[in-house]
């Protein structure tokens, strides 16, 4: 079981140096994160208040359609010079590198949405009216579902060759309770001082990540296993 | 064994062919008129029949995909990718009758009501499925691949049901309760029986084409070997 | 001691390896032979644990091989066609990554020792995209060599090195073989598989059609006859 984490932990490191040194996988995220916000607002007035009502769905776009971005390439990336083979060959366990994969792409994630998510706040001049820690605890727990289903299914469509349009089919059906989970917890947040609607969606995701977490470690060796 | 299974392709078409104007006559003659929608709401005995087997079949997928992690063999893989394939039209025709009875009943396509609403996310699912499915490669890969797929697809299912019920509840509390049409519970004992028998005799036509489904899916596969063999022994020969 | 038993891989139907028998003992160094297409990358893969052998057996020390075992993935190490490394990120690295995974002791040292041998420790901080193909699998085959394993299987090795990392490779098996380590490679090279190999086996068709007797050749041309023979009969 340490092994597992410490590998895994290898693994994560291995793609956070290596991101660190080009950063372009996580610059490209956070452009195409702000050029959602933009597009958004010319698609509704930002002086009108109609926009408010959407910012919160938006947090969750921005950060599923840039984060979809992001999990493509970190398979992708393994499949030049075959480094999958590479891994499978190591004396490692397929779920640290499930783990792992999944552990950088939450970093990841999470660095978009640290920049865009506040930006999003003030350029449509956004008032936070709940609470902050539970708006961040919302936010955690939803980022990670997303992380959890997206990295495992990352991995089963980087076997296609057009694993960049497969993705997003693959992965939006099954996000769908997460977000709606997610998008009316935030609104909860945001909207109100009270977050007590809130608890039942949260619980619904935590579920959700649980169920999906313990599932997608299961299963993640017959996605790396060649026949 | 193989006579056998053609006895129960005959029988069931027999059967079909005799239940198919029983149920016409059901839904359209004896069962009667719904007083607040009229004759629209006869779409009904078919709406739900069709969405009762888009999730059998979709369930079906299911435990043939664990089946086939167990065990991989190329029956679990036809037999999942049949279902699927018969799943996704009916989950077709579930969708397009929800939405006529959307329009007659609250006088909108789509109303966001959280069965019509899974049965969109579950054709989705579906459509996934079969592009994994579609993927080339062994065939052993895109069964395991499949069947990974169809494993995380299944259990999405009812989470997206709960997910959306709740929130429809959130969105519009009055206008969805249990109301008269959309339970069955205040159904005329007329209407339960047509409605019993609509779902019976849909079951069985899925029944049906999942078995011709999975017969000519194996004959493809006969062929397919049999063009790979002649090919090896060919390219052996030039050797 | 790995002995190869009955192994039999069919990819889409086709069987790509025959039946095929092999054992490799201890300290022994044997090459494997074969014209492009016969299966030997196929067969490596397979004992590497990268393919699952439709049929048949591999078994180590008398122990049978289970695909994914940890403890077994750590004794065998295996040269591919592909490099296996990460070209945004530097061959020091890449070999930190790999150490770390295999669990080296000592990883800086080895790291540097190993670097210098191959020739490339000038360029352990340029990424590893920029190499040139015989820098790559240079810098592949330290990759392999970092962790020691017990059994090496290598396929070609020799393609596209210089003189001088030939040497190395060629010394560095030589001087496995004496702790009683073995290796099994492949090779279109009848030169080196003269220099080094005590045995060879001929794969075509994916069966094995020839294997000579231990104790090697009198001199290349025999070896070479033998090849001929081997591949036309
Ligand atoms: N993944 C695969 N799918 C289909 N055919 C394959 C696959 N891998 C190898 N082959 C076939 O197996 C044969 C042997 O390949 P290989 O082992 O690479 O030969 P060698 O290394 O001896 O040149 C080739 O004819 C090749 O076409
Ligand atoms: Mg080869």
């Amino acid at each position: 079981m340490i092994s597992v984490i410490r590998d895994a932990l290898i693994i994560a490191g291995k793609d956070i140096v290596s991101e660190l040194k080009s950063k372009q996988t996580v610059g490209m995220m956070v452009i195409f994160s702000i050029l959602v916000i933009m597009i958004f607002s010319f698609a509704f007035d930002p002086v009108d208040r109609i926009i408010r009502n959407v910012i919160p769905g938006l947090i969750w776009v921005i950060t599923i359609f840039s984060g979809i971005l992001g999990l493509n390439r970190s398979f992708v990336s393994e499949f030049e010079n075959s480094c999958l083979s590479g891994l499978r060959l190591a004396p490692v366990d397929p779920v640290s590198i499930y783990l792992g994969k999944a552990a950088a792409n939450f970093i990841f994630v999470s660095i978009v949405q640290l920049f865009s998510v506040p930006l999003l706040f003030i350029l449509f001049d956004y008032k936070l009216k709940g609470s902050f820690i539970w708006l961040l605890a919302i936010i955690f727990v939803g980022t990670f579902g997303f992380i959890i289903i997206g990295t495992f299914l990352a991995g089963l469509a980087a076997n296609a060759k057009n694993s960049e349009m497969l993705l997003p089919l693959l992965l939006l059906p099954l996000l769908s309770p997460l977000v709606i989970a997610a998008v009316q917890a935030t609104r909860v947040v945001i909207e109100n001082e009270s977050f007590g609607e809130a608890i039942s969606w949260i619980r619904l995701m935590a579920g959700y990540d649980l169920l999906f977490t313990a599932v997608c470690i299961l299963l993640f060796e017959y996605i790396l296993e060649d026949t | 064994m193989r006579l056998c299974s053609k006895y129960i392709d005959k029988a069931l078409f027999y059967v079909l062919v005799i239940f198919f104007p029983i149920i016409l006559y059901l839904v359209f003659v004896w069962s009667p008129i719904e007083k607040v929608m009229g004759p629209a709401q006869k779409i009904f005995y078919f709406h739900v029949g069709c969405a009762w087997v888009a999730f059998l079949a979709f369930f079906i997928v299911g435990i043939y995909s664990v089946w086939s992690l167990i065990r991989p063999n190329i029956n679990s893989f036809i037999t999942a990718g049949v279902s699927a394939e018969i799943g996704v039209l009916f989950t077709s025709i579930a969708l397009v009758t929800g939405m006529i009875w959307g329009k007659t009943s609250w006088n909108t396509w789509w109303s966001w009501e959280p069965r019509l609403v899974t049965t969109g996310i579950l054709w989705f699912i579906y459509v996934a499925y079969l592009f994994i499915r579609k993927m080339d490669g062994p065939w052993q890969k895109i069964s395991k691949l499949s069947s990974v797929f169809g494993i995380v697809g299944c259990l999405n299912v009812p989470i997206v049901f709960m997910a959306t019920r709740w929130w429809n509840t959130k969105l519009h509390p009055i206008v969805f309760g249990e109301g008269k049409n959309e339970t069955g519970g205040g159904l005329d004992p007329e209407m339960l029986l047509t409605l019993v028998f609509s779902l019976l005799t849909i079951t069985l036509l899925y029944v049906f084409l999942m078995r011709k489904g999975v017969e000519i899916e194996r004959m493809r596969m006969v062929v397919k070997n049999c063009k790979n063999e002649i090919m090896n022994k060919l390219t052996i020969r030039e050797d | 001691m790995l002995e190869i038993k009955n192994l039999t891989k069919v990819i889409s139907r086709r069987p790509i390896i025959k039946n095929v028998s092999l054992t490799l003992n201890d300290g022994e160094i044997m090459a494997v032979l074969g014209p492009n297409g016969a299966g030997k990358s196929t067969l490596f893969k397979c004992v590497a644990g990268l393919l699952k052998p439709t049929n048949g057996e591999i078994m180590i020390d008398g122990k049978k091989l289970k695909t994914g075992s940890v403890s077994a993935k750590k004794r065998i190490g295996f040269l591919g066609h592909d490099s296996f490394l990460y070209s945004n990120m530097t061959p020091v690295e890449n070999l930190m990554f790999y150490g770390k995974l295999y669990r080296v002791n000592d990883l800086e040292n080895k790291i540097e020792r190993l670097l210098k041998e191959t020739g490339l420790f000038l360029f352990k901080d340029v990424p590893v995209g920029s190499f040139s193909k015989g820098m790559v699998q240079k810098l592949a085959i330290a990759r392999v060599l970092l962790p020691e394993p017990e059994i090496l299987l290598l396929d070609e090795p020799h393609s596209g090195l210089d003189q001088s990392a030939v040497l190395f490779l060629n010394r560095y098996i030589l001087d496995r073989k004496k702790t009683g380590k073995s290796v099994l490679f492949i090779s279109h090279d009848l030169n080196a598989v003269y220099g080094l190999a005590d045995r060879a086996v001929v794969l075509k068709n994916g069966k094995i059609v020839e294997a000579s007797g231990e104790g090697g050749w009198e001199n290349l041309d025999r070896l070479k006859t033998w090849y001929e023979q081997a591949v036309a009969g």
